[in-house]
């Protein structure tokens, strides 16, 4: 990716990863880009900088602005190496002793990834730095998504540079929202489902106390994907939505199977929700990545998980998918269980354990079938799904 | 009763709130904790605690 210009004497530098399809376990289809940003004042400032392996990318994209040993000022608003891991090259080549600006968590973690001594700067929150005509204040986003989050705000053009948050996986020669158009918002979709659902109650919060600061916002730029210049407030409504964590009239049934007797009970049951008018699909956890599940969990009301007992346990996928749903601790959900068996027939009571210890609600006693389906098996299958069918539309219609 | 915030995340544990979420009552001083409890924002333990 060339340097793009967002604003006067201000650059994205960053770097498209085209060929990137796993993300720590999450899918990105479309690849991701590392943004990072130049501002060129009387002093000139780096925010940010990319993946270990682009780091020769960024530097040559610095180099076609300005003498990266002309930049003042190193900014660091996330430690995450896809943000920090091309510090090294950059520090070296912009000089070791420039000072580097981050938060005071941003201080404690870059030292536990970086064993240089760097001249930090750790700020306070509203702490200001001017650049000449340009002030950058910084502003701690603690735990959105880690604990040394921070965004800078460029004051006079009204640019927030949001590390992570806003952000999307998609690499791209659109750099912008309105470039591209409403087809980004799914990727944003995703990454709020996947990296900051857990943290919803502080954005909602964070984003309370920006509209009681009055800031005003031209344009956000993440450090992933596109940038909001256009219509920014868009994504802020869509973080708000999302983060209230509305649930729409629509169930999920995630399961895995080994022998196809948790699949048709699975089918049965999508079949008795959609005969609700419930929006119900079957997710088989081997053919969706655990990353494109969760973007659906966000907006479903029911929750319905099945699994095989699989030598007196959960089948590993149906683990794994409940550890990861936990950890991101979707609200507002009711669930069930359901599961074929060969002799034991565990799984039913373990996959209701796991969803009460993550507040989803219990809302039926669930199913379990010894071997494979028969007639009975399917028609009482197909009542569940019309029993949690009817709940989610009574919780959902008003 | 003394506000404890955490040294990680920021997020300060009032006990005339306590912790609902976690089941922890209002009026549960931090002391009474249970060693289990953990930071309801970003799951630190009682010992990243501090007095504010």
């Amino acid at each position: 990716m060339s340097p793009v210009q967002i604003a006067k004497d201000i650059y994205d530098i960053g770097v498209n990863d085209w060929n990137i399809r796993d993300f720590h376990g999450y899918s990105v289809d479309f690849g991701t880009s590392y943004n990072a940003f130049l501002i060129v004042d009387k002093k000139t400032a780096l925010i940010d900088t990319v993946k270990a392996e682009f780091a020769d990318q960024l530097i040559e994209n610095i180099s076609k602005i300005v003498d990266p040993k002309k930049i003042d000022y190193v900014i660091s608003n996330h430690t995450e190496m896809d943000h920090s891991g091309g510090l090294p090259r950059v520090m070296h080549r912009v000089g070791e002793d420039k000072p580097l600006y981050c938060s005071k968590m941003g201080e404690k973690n870059l030292s536990r990834h970086f064993r240089q001594k760097w001249n930090y700067h750790p700020v306070e929150n509203g702490e200001e730095l001017s650049l000449g005509s340009k002030t950058l204040t910084f502003l701690e986003t603690r735990m959105l998504h880690w604990p040394d989050s921070m965004f800078s705000y460029l004051k006079e053009d009204k640019i927030l540079f949001s590390s992570d948050a806003f952000g999307q996986h998609y690499a791209g020669n659109e750099k912008f929202d309105d470039v591209i158009g409403h087809v980004i918002m799914p990727h944003a979709k995703k990454y709020f489902a996947n990296i900051l659902l857990l943290y919803a109650p502080l954005i909602l919060k964070l984003v309370e106390q920006v509209t009681n600061l009055k800031l005003e916002i031209n344009m956000i730029c993440p450090d992933h994907g596109i940038l909001w210049r256009k219509d920014p407030g868009k994504i802020i409504n869509a973080y708000v939505e999302w983060s209230n964590q509305k649930a729409k009239n629509k169930a999920m049934v995630i399961y895995d199977t080994m022998w196809h007797s948790t699949e048709k009970m699975a089918d049965a049951i999508v079949a008795g929700l959609a005969g609700q008018g419930v929006a119900a699909r079957p997710y088989h956890l081997r053919k969706w990545n655990r990353s494109d599940i969760m973007t659906q969990v966000l907006d479903a009301k029911g929750i319905i998980v099945g699994s095989p007992t699989l030598n007196n346990g959960l089948f590993p996928t149906v683990s794994d998918f409940l550890t990861y749903m936990k950890g991101l601790k979707p609200k507002n959900k009711i669930g069930a269980a359901f599961g074929s068996y060969g002799w034991s027939g565990e799984s039913v009571n373990l996959i209701k354990n796991e969803l009460e210890s993550m507040n989803i609600e219990i809302v039926d006693p669930g199913i379990k079938f010894q071997y494979v389906p028969d007639n009975d098996c399917i028609e009482v299958c197909i009542e569940m799904g019309k029993r949690i069918g009817k709940l989610i539309n009574e919780s959902t219609c008003c | 009763m003394d506000k404890y915030v955490c040294n990680v995340c920021g997020y300060v544990y009032d006990p005339a709130q306590g912790d609902p979420d976690s089941g922890i009552k209002p009026g549960t001083k931090f002391e009474d904790l249970p060693d289990s409890w953990q930071c309801p924002v970003c799951g630190a333990s009682k010992a990243d605690f501090e007095k504010e």
